[in-house]
């Protein structure tokens, strides 16, 4: 035999080789799809009126209505602890807002906080993995599967709206539901409730704030200009937290 | 050849020796892969056993991809079947004991299998 027949022969052979697993990944190529209710938004955003907050002191509504279904562990230790929505005072939310005159009732006046689902979140940007990454209608979502526990978003975040597990979170989750727990070493965070967006639900936190006849939360497409929000966020003097920061959060206060 | 009672001694204790892992199984009766538990309800797996087999762990990485990087929690099976892309919430519905089903093969060959760490074994509602 020749060395060029050889050669021809031997490339053949082997482009013949590599078509097969070709042939059978195109033919194979995995068909996903949105689940046919799904909510889908150009660009998803709450507004908090605090208002309508405080007419319920002591009310507990959205942060139950989140983190039971979600197995957001009650850990007691505070430097363990895992938020995705809470209770903070205003003078810690707010806290350029605060002058030396500001009244002591005003200061600790408790104010709902979550993540912000910020346009430029910062957390994003230091992600080493991609395990934090901003979704296309706006929302800033975790895949815990690729967190690898390095707190870089812990610390870019500055509304510490982040949790990282510290120790296992299952002793501490009373009555788990269907939904992921997350594991010791990687940092979780409201997601805006993108398990009931698929569903064709608006966030859980929501909906139990109607559910009471409050109506405190308010959710909804700022893409959609005939929406709620987006009639709020346009018409009024809404508050942002940080916004001298440039992240631009897309939770909205009526204060 | 030379001492080729020798070489052919040492071949042998070689192949022995290398072998031994084998022959200690087939003597303990665990020669085969393990017994898996089928699933009482369901016939069909979303796609063929076969390509289950050899590819699940594929197929499990596109379904966490679609639902939490994309959004999308439908898979459309090479059958045209709609499925839920849910551990949970599919995969459980047949193989409702994990501990019969994947563990035994994932402990048979050495893959650690850490889904269960944050994945419930049991459909709750």
């Amino acid at each position: 035999m020749k060395r060029r027949s050889f050669l021809k022969i031997a490339g053949a052979g082997l482009a013949g080789a590599c078509a097969v697993p070709v042939a059978e990944a195109l033919t194979h190529a995995a068909k996903t799809e949105p689940a046919p209710g799904a909510i889908t938004g150009k660009r998803w955003a709450l507004v908090i009126d605090e208002r309508k907050c405080l007419t319920k002191p002591g009310c507990n509504a959205c942060l139950q209505a989140c983190h039971k279904p979600h197995n957001v562990p009650a850990i007691p230790d505070p430097r363990h602890e895992i938020k995705w929505i809470w209770k903070e005072q205003y003078q810690h939310v707010f806290a350029d807002s605060v002058t030396p005159y500001t009244a002591a009732a005003l200061k600790e006046r408790p104010t709902i906080v979550l993540c912000n689902h910020c346009e430029n979140p910062p957390c994003v940007r230091v992600c080493p993995t991609q395990a934090t990454f901003k979704r296309a209608d706006g929302i800033v979502m975790m895949d815990e599967h690729r967190c690898i526990g390095c707190r870089y978003c812990i610390t870019g975040c500055p509304y510490g709206a982040r949790s990282f597990n510290f120790e296992d979170p299952r002793p501490h989750i009373a009555e788990p539901t269907d939904y992921p727990t997350r594991t010791r070493g990687v940092v979780e965070k409201c997601t805006f409730c993108s398990e009931q967006l698929a569903v064709g639900k608006r966030p859980l936190c929501v909906e139990a704030c109607e559910g009471i006849g409050c109506g405190a939360l308010i959710f909804g497409d700022l893409g959609d200009p005939s929406s709620a929000v987006s009639k709020l966020v346009r018409g009024s003097d809404l508050a942002r937290r940080k916004p001298g920061l440039g992240t631009s959060p897309h939770v909205f206060y009526i204060l | 050849m030379y001492n080729a009672g020798k070489i052919f001694l040492g071949l042998g204790a070689f192949a022995a020796l290398v072998t031994a892992p084998v022959w200690y199984s087939v003597a303990n009766g665990k020669s085969g892969p393990p017994e898996l538990q089928k699933p009482v309800e369901g016939k069909e797996c979303v796609e063929p056993t076969a390509y289950m087999r050899a590819k699940h762990m594929e197929l499990l990485d596109s379904w966490r991809d679609a639902v939490v990087r994309k959004a999308e929690h439908v898979y459309v099976s090479k059958d045209g079947k709609h499925h839920d892309m849910s551990l949970t919430g599919t995969c459980l519905r047949c193989h409702s004991e994990p501990a019969k089903f994947c563990n035994r093969c994932h402990e048979y060959s050495g893959v650690e299998v850490y889904c269960w760490d944050c994945h419930q074994q049991k459909k709750r509602s």
